[in-house]
Formats: structure tokens, sequence, C-alpha cells
């Protein structure tokens, strides 16, 4: 089975995120980067897929020259192929970026076949589009089901389990097909000392990008406004429980 | 010229966040100067022209296909795709949540379309003719971005818990539209689910109380579930405590997790990092129980105690039994 990754570098950030002075990004001064959380689960699950039907994980990135250590932490958790879509800013539009990363799969499937499945994160942490995995599903002309807290494929079919209020609901795609995964649906192993050697040794192959510019444009990012921290100090220790269940009282929740 | 609410239902049950849809896209279509109209998916919701009515839709489109009998993303999104190529509404608003983000991105996939999910404002000076600028939520809510949508057709999603729904009744006409659904986008259809056991659930619940880091282990987690269970509510953790495997991810709340928004927030032991801030900042109240009294989520917080949850916790217990008791 051939899985193919896209993944998304972002800013793990802190308690309190601050923005460069133009407002056009977040200020990384201070922030290290990761593989935004729903993609570092799709990862994690493609590469379980493998070691129970065999095959191989590539994983994908459009993103600055730095995305190298995203693609390079998949690889030391166990992917083995790195693609990097450079682009010369940190990102571009959802439009645009679809349409970067349908040629490139395109471009890499002509030469190595299908992949069967192709994973997204349901949506970036930092700039939540919610829809960079769909766009680039339907020109490519594949099936997909968003919000995946489960994932199994058998039989060329890929069974997907997806949660909502009234409880799962479970989809079949026929690969080959896209799905876009959520955390949760298993939890990311650490990299292993043979991973992170095939970390350092991995080639990235780089491929341009061809995107037009979208129609969603970033005017500048700004802060919300600070809640103010008027904090009522209930007590301290065990000896604030009466006026605890005294404010329960007071909002109705407990009679 | 009309703006276009697409309303969210699951089998003929209208969610929550619709109510606030229909609200917005009548104020807009109000400031605009222009016709509000909303539409239903499938047969099944057809009833709900009912409710619909009573926030003023002029006129209810009923996207109609034997197909459309269950939720699927890609069949759901045709159908928008095709409702707006036969109606040209210059606004296109959805549900900030997980089947909105998805239907709406399906439909501006098909119609070659920018879209701009989690909207919190719309400019107010925008009578349809120009660029829409909004303001929408990135980083889960913890950042806003000021963007605007260049197209002749504006597809955004509302970010949840913004707008309530309110009232303002008027006698809709119906529209029924066939839509055409081939069978590429048939497959993605709910083949089966699992229902939930009938209760109360963390995105529902009018009491969460939540464990973080703080809590220390699984098993440490009782007397928060004991807790709950006395006020009636549920438990609910930090992304800390699921990386550390002590609670299942569905527990979760946050920005990858759920966003929850209860009439009250006890959350125990937890530091309150921006990601875990954004999923219960929705709260009506929020009460820490921290021992450190700089705790971002005591600075933030309503209420706070300061002291150790594993000695507090059991004490608000033991005051509700005893009340109880009277």
């Amino acid at each position: 089975m051939k899985i193919l990754v896209c993944v998304k570098r972002v800013p793990a950030p802190g308690a309190r995120i601050n923005i460069t002075a133009d407002g056009q990004q977040v200020d990384t001064a201070f922030l290290g980067f990761t593989v935004s959380p729903h993609e570092e689960c799709a990862v994690e699950q493609a590469v379980q897929l493998v070691e129970k039907h065999g095959g191989e994980v590539t994983v994908l990135t459009l993103g600055p020259a730095e995305a190298q250590e995203q693609l390079r932490t998949a690889v030391s958790t166990g992917a083995v192929k790195a693609v990097l879509v450079p682009i010369d800013i940190h990102d571009w539009d959802p439009q645009r970026t679809a349409q970067a990363i349908a040629t490139v799969i395109l471009g890499l499937e002509l030469a190595n076949g299908k992949y069967d499945l192709i994973l997204f994160g349901n949506e970036s942490a930092d700039s939540c589009g919610y829809q960079v995995g769909i766009r680039t599903a339907l020109k490519l002309d594949r099936p997909i089901v968003n919000g995946a807290k489960g994932l199994e494929v058998e039989n060329d079919v890929a069974t997907v389990r997806r949660e909502s209020d009234a409880g799962v609901e479970i989809y079949k795609l026929k690969t080959p097909a896209c799905i876009g995964v959520k955390e949760g649906i298993n939890l990311p192993r650490y990299p292993t000392m043979k991973g992170r050697l095939a970390s350092k040794k991995v080639e990235i192959t780089q491929s341009t990008p061809l995107g037009e510019v979208g129609g969603l444009k970033l005017i500048t990012l700004r802060r919300p406004p600070e809640r103010a921290s008027n904090t009522k100090i209930l007590g301290t220790g065990p000896e604030a429980a009466s006026a605890v269940v005294d404010l329960l009282e007071e909002l109705g929740v407990f009679k | 010229m009309t703006v276009l609410a697409v309303v969210e239902h699951d089998r003929g049950t209208i969610s929550t966040a619709s109510l606030g849809v229909l609200t917005a896209a009548r104020n807009l279509a109000k400031q605009m100067n222009t016709k509000f109209e909303a539409l239903t998916i499938g047969a099944n919701a057809d009833a709900l022209s009912e409710v619909i009515s009573k926030y003023g839709a002029t006129t209810i489109h009923q996207a109609h296909n034997s197909a459309l009998t269950d939720f699927g993303p890609e069949a759901w999104g045709e159908s928008i795709a095709q409702v707006v190529n036969k109606t040209s509404p210059q606004v296109v608003i959805g549900s900030g949540t997980e089947r909105g983000h998805e239907i709406i991105a399906q439909a501006a996939a098909r119609l070659d379309l920018p879209a701009a999910m989690n909207c919190l404002e719309f400019d107010k000076d925008f009578t349809g003719a120009q660029a829409l600028k909004v303001v929408r939520a990135r980083w889960g809510g913890s950042l806003m971005e000021e963007s605007e949508l260049d197209a002749p057709i504006k597809l955004v999603t509302l970010a949840n818990h913004i707008v309530e729904g309110a009232q303002d009744p008027t006698n809709s006409q119906i529209a029924v539209i066939e839509v055409d659904l081939d069978d590429s986008v048939k497959q993605s259809f709910v083949q089966d689910r699992v229902e939930r056991v009938a209760g109360v659930t963390l995105a529902t619940s009018p009491v969460v109380v939540s464990g973080g880091r703080g809590v220390g282990s699984a098993e440490a987690f009782a007397p928060l579930e004991e807790l709950a269970g006395l006020l009636s509510g549920v438990v609910g953790c930090s992304r800390a405590v699921t990386n550390n495997g002590w609670r299942n991810h569905t527990d979760q709340v946050g920005q990858t997790g759920t966003r929850i928004a209860p009439d009250i927030y006890i959350a125990c032991g937890i530091s309150g990092a921006i990601q875990h801030w954004v999923g219960a900042m929705a709260s009506k109240n929020i009460l820490a129980i921290n021992i450190d009294a700089q705790a971002n989520i005591v600075t933030k917080a309503g209420y706070a105690v300061i002291g150790d949850l594993h000695v507090v916790v059991p004490a608000i217990s033991a005051e509700i039994r005893k009340r109880q008791n009277k």
C-alpha cells in the first residue's frame, strides 16, 4: 500500500501568540516549529497501515525551505520518502496551495504509480482553512471525507470512523481515496534511534510549485481583545469549598 | 441578489449552530438591503421550513434527490454548488462546525471559488458589490485574521457560538430544487453509524469538570468524575492528559479537541495554554482550581480557588453532599 501524507509546518504556540510588526505572520522568534497536530496523527496512521499491510509512506509539504525539518521528523517516525514543495513565504492561500499540491502529486504518480491513500490534516493548526485537502482531492478526482477518528483499509476499501453529536458515523471509500484526519485517531509514536538516523540520511525531493493566487487575501493578523483579568478568588485550599458550592447554587447548576 | 444560509441538519434535526447562521444571514441581508434565503438538503429536512420561517427567510430552497437521505459531504457540497448556480446568491453562509466547514469547502472547490472559514465579523459597510472583508478565527480562535474575500460569490462559515439565534418570523416561500447527483459523489454518504447512548456529551453538557497535567494520573481523575456526577456534568481534559494516555481523546477540550460552551467550566490543574483556552473560552463561567495563582487559566477565569485540586475537589464534593442531605 502506498500512502502519501500532506503535512504543514506550524509554529508550536506557547501561552501567548505574538504577531510580527507588519501583521502578516506569527512572530516565531521565540517559538519552535512542529508538524500541525492533525497531520502528525495522519503520519502515524499511515505508518500503522503500512506496518499492517506492507508498502511505504511518503510525506509531502508545501512550505519554506525550513519545512525540511518537519519532513525529517515524519521520516524519524516511519515515513520513508519526503517531498518538499518550496515556497518563499510561510504559506499560500488555500486555492493556490491545493492547485500546487495536486499538480505535484500528479507528477509523482506519473513516475511511481497512484497512491492508494492520500491523507491530510482536517485543518491546519495555524491558518485553520479547512479546505486544502478537499480542494486537492477534487482536483485529483478522488473521494474525500474529513474528520477521520478511525481509518482501516481492507480489500481496496477505506473505512473511516467519524464522531458526531449523534454518535459515530462510518464511511466507506473505494481507494484510491483522500482522507482528512483528526487528532485522537491515535497517539503518535516518538522517533526511534533507527528513525532518527534515517531522517538524517533521507533525500528530500524538491518539486516546483505551480499555483495561481486565489481569492482569499490576508490583510492583517491581530490578537483578540484580552479578557479583563478580574478573577474573583473564592478562597485557598479546601476551605474554599463552601464558597464554590455557593457559586454553583447561584449559577443554578446545583440545586 | 440574496444571502443564502445553508442549514445544517442531521437526518431532519436542525443543529443549534444553524440558528446562529440563519440569524447572521438575515442581519447581513438587511445590511445589504437584499433578500435572505435558506437552503435545506434532502427531503427529510423539508419539515424544517416551519423553524426556518421563524428566522425570517423569504424563500427556503429545498434540494431534493432520492439519494439525499443521510449526510454525505460530497453530495451535500455538490447540492450547494448547484443551488448556488441556479439562484446566484452574493453570499453563502454555512455553520462553523465540522460538517459546515466540510460542505462549504466542498461547494467552494466545485464552484472554484474562495472560501473563508470561521468568520467572526463581516464588514459593516458591505453592500454586495465589492470584496467582502471578514475577520476570521485562526489558531482555533487565539488569533484573528482580517482578510478579504474577492470573488463574485462569497462563501463563508460563521464561527460557532458567535451569533445567538434570534427569531423574526415571516411567511417563507418554498422552492424545491431537484439536484443532479452522479455516482462520483454518492460513495461518501454515511454508510453506517453507532448511535450514542442517550445522555449529555462533552459538547452539550452544561457542566464540565476538566483536569490537566496537574491531576497526575488516570486514576487521579476519580474525584473529578465524582464531582461531575454530582453536578450531572461530564469530565473533560487538556491535551497533556490525552498525550499521557490518561484519558481518551474524546474527552479533550481545546483547539484540536472539542469546543465547549457550558454554563460552568471547572478547570482543575490546567495551566491554560492557548490551545486549551480556545476550546473553553466560550464557557459562560470558568472556575479554575490551581496551585499556581499566576497560571494562565487563573488570570483569565472569572473565579478561582488557589490550592491543590487533589484536596479541593473532594472538599467541594463533600460540601455538595452535606447540602443535599439537609
